[in-house]
C-alpha cells in the first residue's frame, strides 16, 4: 500500500466528487479514476451509494487519492475537483467544493420529476453558474453529451469529463488510456480512447 | 497482487482465500454483493436461498457436516434468522460458520438502522467489525478461524460505507480451485449438543457463558483490538467505518482500535485510561462501547458529544468535536483570485445580473422513482385511479407510494403487507382494499400470510408484482426465476398454482401493459367477496434489456392536459406547452401511448409489433 510520497505524485490529498443521473456512467467514470491514482501511486479510496439510485434518481461518486487516506467518503467544503454530469446535480454538490476548487461541468439538464409535475423550476443556466462561481476558482463547460452524441453514445459522456479533467492532472495520458481498456468491454475501448481524447482537447 | 475491491468484494474474496466452500444468502442492499463476489471464485457453490432464515439454517448444515461456511443479509434480514441464530448459539458449531451482516446507517436504503452489534450481546456470540476492504478479507478469515477455535457462529458486521466503498488489498496472484472434503466427509452424530431439549439447553446455557468469558479473555491479545500510542491528552476508542472518520479528525490522539466488538476486552481499556487524560467513544448508532466502558468504572464521553440516530461522516465528527472544544476549529481557506470561466456564460459572480446565489438546499429535489419502463407501474396507475388503498412491501415497488402514483398506503417488514390487509379486512373496512407483494419478497415471506388468508376464511385480494426476478437488489435470481444464483436451469415455480394448491379459486394472471384488462380485472377482484390472487407478469425490463425505440409526441394533439405526467415516468419532460420525451432515458414500453387521452403520443413501433 502507498503510504509515503512517491514519483508522479505532486498534492498530498486530491478529492473528486462525481455527481450525475442514474444511467449517465458516473460509477464507470469513477471507477476509472480511483484506478488511475492507484496507479499513479497514491493511497485511494472511492465512495458510492446503490440501492434506491435506480435509473433516473441522482447518483454520486466520491473519489479520494492522498499519502494516505482513511476515510471512503468526502468532507464538504474540502474537495478539489466536482465533476457534474448534469447541472443541477452538479449544483446540489457545491457545498462540498473547497473555496476555489475546480469544476468541470456537463452542460446537460435532465429535468428532475418535480419539475416535470410542474411543483419546481428548474434553475436557469445564469443561475447555476452564479451558484458555482460561490467556490469555483475554476469553472469549465463541456458539451459532454454533445460530443459523446457525435461519437454515436450519449453514455460515453463520462469519458469525456474524464478527458477534460485529465488536462488539469499531471498524470500521463497512457495510464488514463491503459485504465481505460483494463474497465470497457472489448468492442468500446476504441470508442471509449477517441471519447477521452475528445475530452482532453474540448477546452481549446 | 494489490487490487481494488469494495468491502462487499473483499469479505466474498476472504471466504474463498480462507477455503469456504459453501455459502448462502439472501439479497438485500448494502449486503448483496458479499456472495455474489464469492460465488465467481473457482471450486466454491454459493446458493441464493429464498430467506434469511433459510440461509442460515443452510450454512448451519454446512456447518453440522464439518465445512466451512458463511451466509450473508442486510440488518434487517437478520431479524427474519433471528430464531435460528439462537439456538445455534446454544448448539454451537463444527465447521466455522460466520454470518455477513451489512448494516445501513442512513438509511439509503432500509426501512429502519439498527445496530447489528447488539446480536452479539442478545444472542451470546462474537461480532467483528472490518475497516476498509483489507481488514474485511483478513477479518473474515479470522471470524471463520474464531468460529472454530471456541465453537461457536461468528457475526462478521458491515456498514454500507464499507460495503460500497473501494480501497486496495493485496489478493492472490493465482486462484487455486477450492476442494471442499467430498470424500472424506462425514456427519458426526451428536444429539446431546445438537437438540436444544430442556435438559440439554440448561447445560448449553452455562457453556455458552463460559465461552464468552474466554473469548473476552482472547480479545485482550487476538491482534483485532490495538492501541495505537498518540497524544496522552486524548484517547479515542472506535471501530470500523467510525474509526476511519475518527483517524481523520484526531490525527495525534491515542486510539484503542476495536475489531473484535463482542464480547469487549477489559485490560485494554484500563491500560488506555492509564495512558490518556481523557477517553471518548466515537460509535456509529447504539452507544455499546461507551456501556461496557462505563461499567468499567471508567469515565469517557460518547453520545454526549456524537448523535445516537443517523450516519456519520468525517465532516459531522469534526463539527461535533469542535462544539465539544476536543479540537480547534481549522480557519476556512478562502478563494485567492478571481473565479476563472471556460466556455460559460459572460455573467459572473459580482456583476449584478442575478441579485442573490440560489440557495443549494432549496434546488428541486430527484427522488428515486419508478424505473422507466417498469411493469409495476401499470398496476399503480390503475390502482390510484381506482381510488384504493393498498397495503405494500418490500422491494422496487414500494416506489408506488411515492408521487405522483401516491398509490401504496402502508409498508412494514417483507411480508407483513398479505398479513396487515387481513386484519384490516378482518374488522370490516370497505375501502377497495389490497395487498401488493413482489414475486422475491412473496417467496421470502407471503406464503405463510397467503395461507392464513384462504385457512382463515378472508376475503381479500393479493397482487404479485411478478417481474421474474429479484429487481431492488440488482436482479438475483428467485424459486420464480427459472435458474439458480450459478445459472443452472430449474424448475419455474407458477404462484398461481400456489394459490390454488393454498385454496384461492380466483386466480388470474395479468399482463400489466393491457390498460383495459387491467382496469377490469381489478375492479373485479376487488369487488368480489371471495378472497383472490391476481398475478400481474412481466419481466424486469432492466433485467431482460428488453427496449424499443421511444414514441413520439404528436406537438398539434398534445393539449397539455398532464396525464402521461400523473403516471411518474422520469423521461418524459414537461416543456410548459408539451411533453417531450427524453431518448436517452425511455425504454419505449409505450405505456404513456396508451394512457394519452388525446393519442398525442405516437408509438414508434409498427403495428404494435417489436421492432
Amino acid at each position: 500500500m502507498a503510504t509515503g510520497k512517491v514519483e508522479g505524485m505532486t498534492r498530498d490529498k486530491i478529492d473528486f466528487v462525481l455527481a450525475g443521473v442514474g444511467g449517465q456512467g458516473t460509477i464507470l467514470a469513477s471507477d476509472i479514476l480511483v484506478e488511475v491514482g492507484l496507479e499513479a501511486g497514491y493511497d485511494v479510496k472511492k465512495s458510492e451509494v446503490h440501492g434506491m439510485a435506480q435509473r433516473g434518481g441522482g447518483v454520486e461518486s466520491q473519489v479520494r487519492w492522498g499519502s494516505k487516506i482513511h476515510s471512503a467518503t468526502v468532507e464538504k467544503g474540502r474537495v478539489d475537483y466536482l465533476i457534474g454530469f448534469e447541472m443541477l446535480e452538479t449544483a446540489r454538490w457545491i457545498e462540498y467544493l473547497k473555496p476555489g476548487g475546480d469544476i468541470v461541468v456537463n452542460r446537460y439538464r435532465i429535468p428532475p420529476p418535480p419539475v416535470n409535475m410542474g411543483v419546481a423550476r428548474y434553475p436557469e443556466e445564469s443561475e447555476i453558474q452564479e451558484l458555482l462561481l460561490t467556490r469555483a476558482g475554476r469553472l469549465e463547460w463541456v458539451d459532454a453529451t454533445g460530443i459523446a452524441r457525435e461519437l454515436g453514445n450519449a453514455a460515453l459522456a463520462g469519458v469525456v469529463l474524464l478527458g477534460r479533467l485529465a488536462s488539469h492532472l499531471d498524470i500521463e495520458d497512457a495510464v488514463w488510456l491503459g485504465v481505460i481498456e483494463r474497465l470497457v468491454p472489448p468492442r468500446f475501448v476504441d470508442l471509449n480512447r477517441e471519447a477521452f481524447r475528445r475530452g482532453t482537447e474540448s477546452a481549446d | 497482487m494489490k487490487k481494488l475491491l469494495s468491502g462487499n468484494e473483499a469479505i466474498g474474496y476472504g471466504a474463498y482465500a480462507a477455503g469456504v466452500g459453501y455459502a448462502v444468502g439472501y439479497p438485500g442492499t448494502p449486503s448483496t454483493e458479499i456472495l455474489q463476489s464469492y460465488s465467481t471464485y473457482p471450486g466454491v457453490h454459493a446458493e441464493w436461498a429464498p430467506n434469511e432464515k433459510v440461509a442460515l439454517d443452510v450454512a448451519t448444515g454446512i456447518s453440522y457436516a464439518g465445512e466451512r461456511t458463511f451466509c450473508t443479509m442486510k440488518h434487517v434480514g437478520l431479524n427474519v434468522a433471528a430464531d435460528s441464530l439462537f439456538s445455534i448459539a446454544f448448539t454451537g458449531v463444527r465447521g466455522g460458520l460466520v454470518v455477513a451482516v451489512a448494516d445501513d446507517p442512513g438509511m439509503h436504503s432500509s426501512q429502519n438502522e439498527q445496530d447489528t452489534r447488539n446480536y452479539g450481546k442478545f444472542a451470546r456470540l462474537p461480532v467483528v467489525e472490518p475497516g476498509d476492504s483489507a481488514e474485511g478479507a483478513e477479518f473474515m478469515g479470522a471470524a471463520l478461524e474464531l468460529s472454530e477455535q471456541f465453537k461457536m457462529p461468528v457475526i462478521l458486521r458491515s456498514v454500507t460505507r464499507l460495503s460500497h466503498s473501494r480501497s486496495p488489498l493485496e489478493v492472490l496472484d493465482e486462484l487455486k480451485p477450492i476442494h471442499p472434503g467430498h470424500e472424506t466427509i462425514k456427519y458426526e452424530r451428536n444429539p446431546p449438543q445438537q437438540i436444544p431439549l430442556p435438559m440439554n439447553a440448561r447445560r448449553m446455557h452455562r457453556e455458552v457463558e463460559q465461552k464468552l468469558i474466554d473469548v473476552a479473555a482472547w480479545a485482550e491479545t487476538c491482534g483485532l483490538n490495538r492501541i495505537e500510542p498518540g497524544s496522552s491528552k486524548l484517547g479515542i476508542v472506535a471501530s470500523g467505518i467510525a474509526y476511519q472518520y475518527a483517524r481523520e479528525v484526531f490525527p495525534d490522539a491515542t486510539f484503542l482500535k476495536l475489531g473484535l466488538v463482542h464480547p469487549l476486552p477489559r485490560d485494554l481499556f484500563f491500560k488506555l485510561d492509564g495512558m490518556v487524560e481523557r477517553i471518548v467513544v466515537v460509535e456509529e448508532l447504539d452507544p455499546i462501547f461507551e456501556h461496557h466502558i462505563r461499567l468499567l468504572g471508567i469515565k469517557a464521553s460518547g453520545k454526549d458529544i456524537f448523535p445516537l440516530c443517523g450516519e456519520f461522516s468525517t465532516e459531522l465528527v469534526r463539527e461535533r468535536a469542535v462544539a465539544a472544544g476536543l479540537i480547534q476549529a481549522e480557519e476556512i481557506a478562502v478563494r485567492s483570485a478571481a473565479p476563472v470561466v471556460i466556455n460559460g456564460l459572460d455573467a459572473v459572480a459580482g456583476d449584478g445580473s442575478v441579485p442573490e446565489p440560489l440557495d443549494p438546499a432549496a434546488l428541486p429535489a430527484r427522488p428515486p422513482m419508478l424505473c422507466p419502463g417498469c411493469a409495476h407501474r401499470p398496476i399503480f396507475y390503475v390502482l390510484q385511479r381506482l381510488r384504493a388503498l393498498v397495503f405494500g412491501d418490500i422491494g422496487c415497488y414500494t416506489l408506488g407510494a411515492a408521487p405522483p402514483l401516491n398509490a401504496t398506503h402502508t409498508c412494514g417488514a417483507m411480508g407483513a403487507g398479505i398479513g396487515v390487509l387481513h386484519g384490516v379486512d378482518m374488522v370490516g373496512v370497505k375501502d377497495r382494499t389490497v395487498a401488493v407483494i413482489g414475486d422475491s419478497t412473496f417467496f421470502h415471506s407471503g406464503l405463510s400470510p397467503l395461507v392464513n388468508i384462504a385457512y382463515n376464511k378472508g376475503v381479500s385480494t393479493v397482487i404479485v408484482l411478478d417481474n421474474r426476478i429479484t429487481a431492488m437488489t440488482g436482479h438475483q435470481p428467485n424459486p420464480g426465476t427459472g435458474r439458480t444464483m450459478e445459472g443452472v436451469e430449474t424448475p419455474e415455480v407458477r404462484i398461481e398454482d400456489v394459490a390454488r394448491a393454498f385454496g384461492f379459486a380466483k386466480v388470474d394472471t395479468l399482463d400489466p401493459y393491457d390498460l383495459e384488462e387491467v382496469r377490469r380485472v381489478l375492479k373485479d377482484h376487488i369487488d368480489s367477496p371471495e378472497p383472490s390472487v391476481v398475478v400481474a407478469r412481466y419481466p424486469c425490463v432492466l433485467n431482460t434489456r428488453e427496449r424499443y425505440a421511444p414514441p413520439s409526441v404528436d406537438l398539434e394533439a398534445c393539449n397539455m392536459c398532464g396525464t402521461c405526467l400523473n403516471i411518474g415516468c422520469a423521461p418524459i419532460i414537461n416543456r410548459g406547452d408539451h411533453v417531450e420525451i427524453d431518448h436517452l432515458l425511455c425504454s419505449g414500453c409505450d405505456y404513456c401511448v396508451s394512457v394519452c387521452p388525446r393519442d398525442a403520443i405516437v408509438s414508434a413501433r409498427r403495428d404494435g409489433g417489436e421492432e
